[in-house]
């Protein structure tokens, strides 16, 4: 194709959006709110998916050395956890700081056992897997010198199951979400060009190739899918920084902690103006289809 | 030129639109195609731009045999041939000027030599100041001289009209007669469908009768000859 003949396509293109403004404004609004609603709903999803990370990632093993254990013996066992496949993390707290943990929870009382500590060193350890404590902690259990492993044993394995299954309904809600979207984009697009058929059977009439007719109607399919995005950018770019920039400080010590402005606000704005052009594109495309076996 | 051999169509509805069609035109004739609704008249034209192809029998046309003629290879046939419809089918959005030039932009031709046979074609239909208003401020007259105009551009070889006149007044008609007049003496072939029994009786040129799908009479100089 020659280079004059793609400027006239672009030419084409724009002229049409304003030649047939009632129904590129129909498009557009239809893109607008459907990018919203998605665009609104990407953002919601991809916190709460934050959220279950971090729930996750709290998940740690408490493993108590035996009282009687001396500090080499401590040493070794530490050395063997870490060894263990799959430990991200192991830290060390020694009975003494055990013992201040508790005074500090449970009261001053409990100081008088600063004379005779009975308790055991502690390891925290943290699976590189947050899935994979359960057997990790039963593997610790079976080393020397441990006296007690502790994982909240059949409150993790339900927390799992909570996010897995929140996290498949989030994705199956997005996917529906997104699918009813390109579904009305597409039909309005398709009532558009339906209203200009007679215009595509004069150009193949007069000798027209499939592609030059369908050039024009795709790239007009992208002008209206990014002139739909535009709104959805700008109004979830502002309220995202808004509300991270009025929320994150207040979240500072929290489990539940806002995605960072940047570049989160890039992705979702990124995704959305893919998610613009190419339902356009492809809107148009399926819809010229029909009207090029004259 | 146009050349049908044993041509037969019969439409998914059971209905047989032409019955073993022979018929061959040659360059720069003026054939009228005449005969009562229904007959197959307008399959008979729609299968020279292959608008509808045939079930069985072969078309050509400058050579190009349509029964064979892959989809994609239509376009390269349409430029070949102008086409001027009864409902003249300009596009209400472009210009007459726009509209003309259509035609030539969809076989990429450079914007000076769009611009020349553009105002020529224009000058020839008595258009020229008309270029610039838009089909719904024009006559039904002139908007079938833009279609004219449009059919003529490219220079093609054949230009085919269905019933050019069908939906113009007496006058107006005439006046459209003596532009087809005009483009046949410049060596074009026409082939031309049409109601219109004056027009036939009066400037005398080839008649095919088309009745049941069948060319029933094909007469040089000949007459509208029924009553319909």
């Amino acid at each position: 194709m020659k280079a004059r003949t793609m400027g006239r396509h672009l030419r084409e293109s724009l002229k049409s959006l304003g030649r047939n403004s009632w129904m590129t404004f129909a498009s557009v609004s239809a893109v607008t709110v459907t990018l919203l609603l998605v665009g609104v709903f990407i953002v919601i999803m991809m916190n709460l998916n934050q959220l279950a990370d971090n729930l996750e990632n709290d998940v740690e093993i408490k493993v108590i050395a035996d009282p009687a254990a001396d500090e080499a013996a401590v040493k070794e066992l530490e050395k063997q956890v870490r060894s263990t496949s799959g430990v991200e993390e192991v830290v060390y707290s020694s009975r003494d700081e055990e013992l201040d943990k508790m005074i500090k929870s449970f009261g001053d009382e409990l100081s008088l056992y600063k004379q005779s500590n009975p308790l055991g060193d502690a390891l925290y350890v943290k699976a590189k897997d947050p899935h994979d404590t359960a057997s990790i902690a039963k593997k610790i259990d079976t080393y020397d010198y441990t006296s007690q492993v502790v994982y909240g044993e059949g409150k993790v394995e339900k927390l799992f199951k909570v996010l897995n299954m929140s996290r498949n309904i989030g994705m199956v809600l997005i996917l529906a979400l997104l699918f009813t979207a390109m579904f009305l984009i597409s039909n309005t697009i398709r009532l558009t060009i339906v209203a200009r058929g007679r215009e595509i059977e004069i150009m193949k009439l007069v000798g027209a190739t499939n592609s030059f007719v369908r050039i024009p109607f795709v790239l007009e399919g992208i002008w209206l899918g990014v002139l739909g995005s535009i709104i959805p950018m700008a109004v979830i770019s502002f309220s995202y920084y808004e509300l991270y920039e009025q929320w994150e400080p207040k979240l500072q010590n929290e489990l539940f902690q806002l995605l960072h402005a940047m570049p989160f606000i890039l992705q979702v704005n990124g995704l959305l103006l893919f998610m613009g052009v190419f339902i356009g594109m492809w809107g148009s495309f399926m819809s010229v289809r029909k009207f090029l076996k004259i | 030129m146009i050349v049908m051999k044993d041509v037969y169509k019969k439409y998914p509805n059971g209905v047989v639109a032409a019955n073993g069609i022979n018929v061959e035109i040659n360059r720069g004739e003026f054939v009228y195609v005449v005969g009562p609704s229904g007959a197959g008249k307008s399959t008979f034209i729609k299968m020279m731009y292959r608008e509808e192809s045939p079930t069985k029998g072969d078309i050509l046309i400058n050579g190009i045999n349509l029964a064979t003629l892959r989809n994609k290879r239509v376009p390269l046939l349409r430029r070949q041939i102008g086409v001027v419809f009864q409902d003249f089918k300009l596009l209400p959005k472009l210009n007459v000027y726009e509209n003309v030039a259509f035609a030539l932009e969809v076989i990429e031709e450079s914007p000076k030599v769009i611009r020349k046979r553009v105002n020529e074609v224009l000058a020839l239909v008595g258009l020229t100041q008309k270029a610039r208003m838009f089909p719904n401020e024009l006559s039904g007259g002139e908007q079938q001289r833009v279609s004219i105009a449009r059919s003529i551009v490219n220079v093609p070889k054949v230009v085919i009209a269905d019933e050019p006149t069908g939906n113009l007044d007496p006058d107006t008609s005439w006046e459209i007669m003596r532009i087809f007049e005009q483009i046949n003496a410049l060596g074009t072939t026409i082939v031309m469908a049409t109601h219109n029994k004056e027009i036939v009786n009066t400037m005398r040129h080839r008649v095919l009768v088309v009745d049941g799908g069948m060319i029933t009479r094909d007469e040089d100089e000949g007459v509208y000859g029924y009553e319909s």
